[in-house]
């Protein structure tokens, strides 16, 4: 009984019902102490309460500089031109949203008046369209006034093939009309649950009509704006080199007030990620450095009696083992990995479900990952609505060997096992990256206990992730048997995702292996719950369709997930940053500020 | 003379061709793709990261895209970054004064340690002052300035707290506090640089001198009773630097061209960190017009220290 009113309260509290300060008093009343009630509140899905003012400073600037460093510069600052997060992070300093995702994965109104719901009008039933309302009285850094036309200018520009967006699937299929100078409406083709994705995060900013005017389309690279930037965020541009140095300065005229805090901002490019580590945390000599990816037993070191701490959030990016449902050593029409074919070994459940009892995640986390990991079984971690509770993890180098024993595979004379004359034989292939050769590693000497041969393959980043149709070792060719990577989370909803193992989606030599679903796995029932699930515009219909695509995941065993990857920054103890899982470092730089 | 260089500078044009057809080749049948970090966006399907490689001429056949490259480069169009959509020869030109100011002051530093140790040195052989410069010059470049680039960092920065190990190209002060500035953050990579440059040609210079010194000549002008420091000077280091200005003359494109390890480790915006996030990155134009560059400093600096032999030496004519 406790249970069901307990949830039911949670529930209340998350939509606003009852305030936090009521929940925990019931809560009291029944014996329970505040901080576990607040628990109680987090692990429901409710944030942690935040300081009763979480933006305390009480006047824009005198914060001094913000010194930011990243130990992979940003090479460019058009929004829509960034290819990798670091860019999306230093245009953002300058250009904005309507709005933004915050810690938690709910929307956070910048340029919008407001989030549009159904409630308000901004939303419809039909999932068809949605209006946002633009805040009254923001300008550019020039000047001029920020209207409606902009958006639409902005969603012409990005939209035209010529222009060479990167950001160009985003706007797809929609149309954007100005209702009035302070209104948009986005007109979808189909049913769109998920209506937050134009003009919201990184992809989302938008940039003055009156600047790339004359340079949409083909001229879009001679635009001078393309390298000093003009936009409406809390800082103004100062000076930019590519993948050294970005500076900016406060702008006085920002439209959220009492921000920015900061006087200046820079952002250092650079080096590696240990020694920015170093000068953060050791030598304070920058105050935030981006994307640790670095052994969590280094960053304890560093941070004994440092001046700095590591700071994690909570997205949804996974590191997860794929397997390939085709035989990668048997050409077809020029293709190896082809869908004529079947795995010889893989195609067999049993086989795939030994190899995922054989990921010792526990030692994986511990010996690499630590606090930066968590572990799961799902291969879909958030947000949490879309979490599903029915899958659970094991490691057991005993199960693995009577699930193959009685699939038949049985040791041969050289310790390796076998049925029908097929061995059990891996190669496991990965880009090259510390975490992932020890994981390869923990994963091999689990393997051979059970007498699976795994040959271990490291392929260099640029080329395993590159769409070059020439090259053998890409993770979406998948010449291997397994792989392993990390796919990221770019936005709280899984819809894009989920989609990528569809069945029209496998990649192949005829759509020059661009189809996203690299497993080649094809299952009915998955491509139905996606199709459903991409026009269910009721939210927990549609939560449950993806809890079922992720269950079937796990239980076909597509994937292994290996560990739920949390991002993790270097700070100094003085600053507070504002950091979403869900979005990129920068995404709310405006409520940064540095405490006492 | 004058018709010497002008033929030599006929003869680097077909070998400046050769250098940019080879490099050209080898880099476009590297592996891999400038916009590789697209790939697990899930924001950006494949089709986009395809459309890109097809926009900037990445899937034209290679020879294409050579003669493209060379004729733009014949208008004196450097070509255009795919990482950064800008100039190549402003990315270039932007990076230029950070590599000739650390760089330039490490070889300033390289020289003025190694000609007074070195001829120091080869005058008293196998003195203790001898012994000791040798000593350290082997350990001096026995040890990568990789290793020591960290253990100055260690020591200097994290342990004593006396000197910063980013290097910023923006420093916030005006007159004489900007100059100690720069000075106080180029101490590090100056040194790491400087030091291990000035170990390998202190060991030249010595044994350059060495092999003059025991000449007829200098012997027939001590007899005449000149001092020792004339003799050295004048007699025996005048023909002992030939070897030596070939070898300065051979790092001088290394000036402009940069440190890779150096600049990395203390975050210098210099050209060699451009060389090798360009190479990580696969972008093409600008590690062509790098790896070009350095390639024409090369020959050129070549040319030049022909010609000073000449004037060091008049025996040697230029035909």
């Amino acid at each position: 009984m406790l249970d069901k009113e307990l949830r039911s309260m949670i529930g209340k509290v998350k939509d606003g019902r009852m305030d936090r300060r009521a929940f925990i008093q019931r809560l009291a009343a029944v014996g329970l102490t505040a901080p576990l009630a607040n628990q109680i509140l987090a692990i429901g899905g409710v944030a942690m309460a935040q300081s009763p003012s979480p933006y305390p400073p009480t006047k824009r600037g005198g914060g001094g500089p913000l010194k930011l460093l990243w130990w992979q510069g940003p090479t460019l600052l058009n929004p829509h031109f960034a290819t990798g997060t670091k860019d999306q992070d230093g245009s953002r300093l300058f250009y904005e949203p309507l709005a933004s995702w915050d810690v938690d994965g709910h929307l956070n109104p910048i340029l919008a008046a407001e989030i549009p719901s159904i409630k308000n009008g901004g939303l419809t039933a039909d999932g068809k369209s949605v209006t946002w309302k633009i805040k009254p009285g923001v300008k550019w850094h020039d000047g001029k006034p920020l209207t409606a036309d902009d958006f639409v200018f902005t969603w012409a520009y990005v939209s035209d093939p010529a222009t060479a967006a990167v950001s160009i699937s985003t706007y797809a299929d929609m149309t954007v009309e100005k209702v009035d100078d302070l209104t948009i409406r986005i007109l979808f083709k189909n049913p769109t649950p998920f209506w937050a994705n134009a003009f919201v995060g990184a992809y989302g900013c938008v940039i003055p009509k009156h600047l790339f005017a004359d340079y949409k389309g083909s001229k879009s690279r001679e635009a001078p704006a393309n390298l000093a930037p003009v936009g409406t965020g809390p800082y103004k541009f100062v000076e930019f080199k590519p993948g050294d140095l970005i500076r900016g300065e406060l702008n006085p005229d920002y439209h959220m007030p009492n921000r920015p805090h900061f006087d200046t901002i820079e952002m250092k490019g650079g080096g590696d990620a240990v020694s920015a580590a170093r000068a953060v945390i050791q030598t304070g000599e920058f105050d935030f450095a981006w994307n640790m990816q670095v052994e969590d037993e280094v960053l304890l070191r560093l941070e004994k009696g440092g001046k700095g701490k590591t700071t994690y959030a909570v997205g949804g990016d996974i590191e997860f083992i794929a397997i390939n449902f085709t035989d990668p050593n048997t050409e077809v029409d020029g293709e190896r990995s082809s869908m004529k074919t079947k795995h010889p070994i893989l195609s067999d459940l049993a086989v795939r479900q030994a190899l995922a009892l054989l990921v010792d995640r526990e030692s994986v986390k511990k010996a690499i990952y630590g606090r930066a990991g968590r572990t799961t079984a799902n291969y879909l971690n958030g947000p949490d609505d879309f979490v599903s509770k029915n899958t659970k993890w094991e490691f057991s180098v005993d199960k693995a060997i009577a699930l193959l024993e009685k699939a038949g595979w049985k040791a041969g004379a050289d310790g390796i096992r076998e049925k029908d004359g097929k061995k059990l034989k891996f190669v496991y292939q990965t880009s090259i990256n510390g975490p992932r050769q020890k994981t390869q590693a923990i994963v091999k000497q689990a393997c051979q206990k059970a007498g699976i041969d795994v040959e271990l393959k490291s392929v260099v980043a640029s080329v395993f992730f590159s769409s070059d149709v020439a090259n053998p070792d890409t993770y979406s060719k998948f010449y291997t048997d397994i792989e392993e990577f990390q796919i990221p989370m770019t936005q709280p909803d899984p819809a894009l995702h989920m989609k990528r193992y569809t069945s029209s989606q496998i990649a192949s030599k005829d759509n020059k292996w661009q189809g996203q679903n690299f497993p080649r796995w094809v299952n009915k029932d998955y491509d139905a719950a996606i199709e459903a699930a991409e026009t269910e515009t009721d939210p927990v219909k549609r939560a449950a369709l993806y809890i079922k695509c992720n269950d079937m995941l796990w239980q076909e065993t597509v994937f292994i997930p290996v560990m739920h990857r949390l991002t993790v920054d270097a700070c100094a103890t003085t600053l507070q940053p504002v950091v979403s899982g869900w979005a990129n470092r920068t995404d709310n730089i405006q409520d940064w500020y540095r405490g006492a | 003379m004058s018709q010497y260089v002008l033929r030599r500078l006929l003869i680097a044009i077909p070998s400046l061709l050769g250098i940019s057809a080879v490099l050209f080749f080898v880099l476009a049948l590297a592996p891999g793709d400038p916009f590789s970090e697209l790939a697990t966006n899930p924001n950006v399907p494949p089709e986009v990261q395809a459309a890109l490689r097809a926009r900037f001429g990445l899937d034209d056949p290679i020879y294409l895209r050579y003669l493209h490259w060379l004729s733009a480069m014949a208008h004196g169009d450097w070509g255009f970054s795919f990482v950064s959509r800008m100039d190549v020869d402003r990315l270039i030109l932007q990076r230029l004064p950070a590599t000739l100011y650390v760089i330039g002051s490490a070889q300033v530093l390289a020289l003025l340690i190694a000609i007074p140790v070195g001829v120091y040195a080869a005058t008293k052989p196998y003195s203790l002052f001898d012994q000791i410069a040798n000593t350290l010059a082997f350990i001096g470049f026995s040890l990568p300035t990789f290793f020591t680039g960290l253990l100055f960092i260690l020591i200097f920065s994290v342990t004593l707290d006396w000197l910063p190990f980013v290097y910023t190209t923006d420093i916030k002060a005006t007159g004489i506090r900007w100059v100690l500035e720069m000075i106080r953050q180029a101490i590090m990579p100056v040194a790491v640089l400087g030091l291990f440059q000035a170990a390998s040609m202190t060991r030249f210079v010595r044994s350059a001198m060495l092999d003059v010194i025991r000449l007829d000549y200098v012997t027939t002008a001590r007899a005449k009773g000149l001092g020792q420091a004339k003799v050295i000077v004048k007699h025996v280091m005048r023909n002992a630097m030939i070897p030596v200005v070939t070898l300065i003359a051979l790092q001088m494109p290394a000036v402009f061209g940069g440190a890779i390890v150096t600049e990395q480790i203390f975050r210098i915006p210099g050209i060699g960190s451009l060389l090798i996030s360009s190479i990580l990155s696969n972008d093409t134009p600008v590690v062509m017009a790098v790896t070009f560059v350095f390639a024409c400093l090369v020959v050129l600096f070549n040319l030049i220290a022909d010609v000073l032999y000449g004037w060091l030496d008049p025996r040697i004519s230029l035909r």
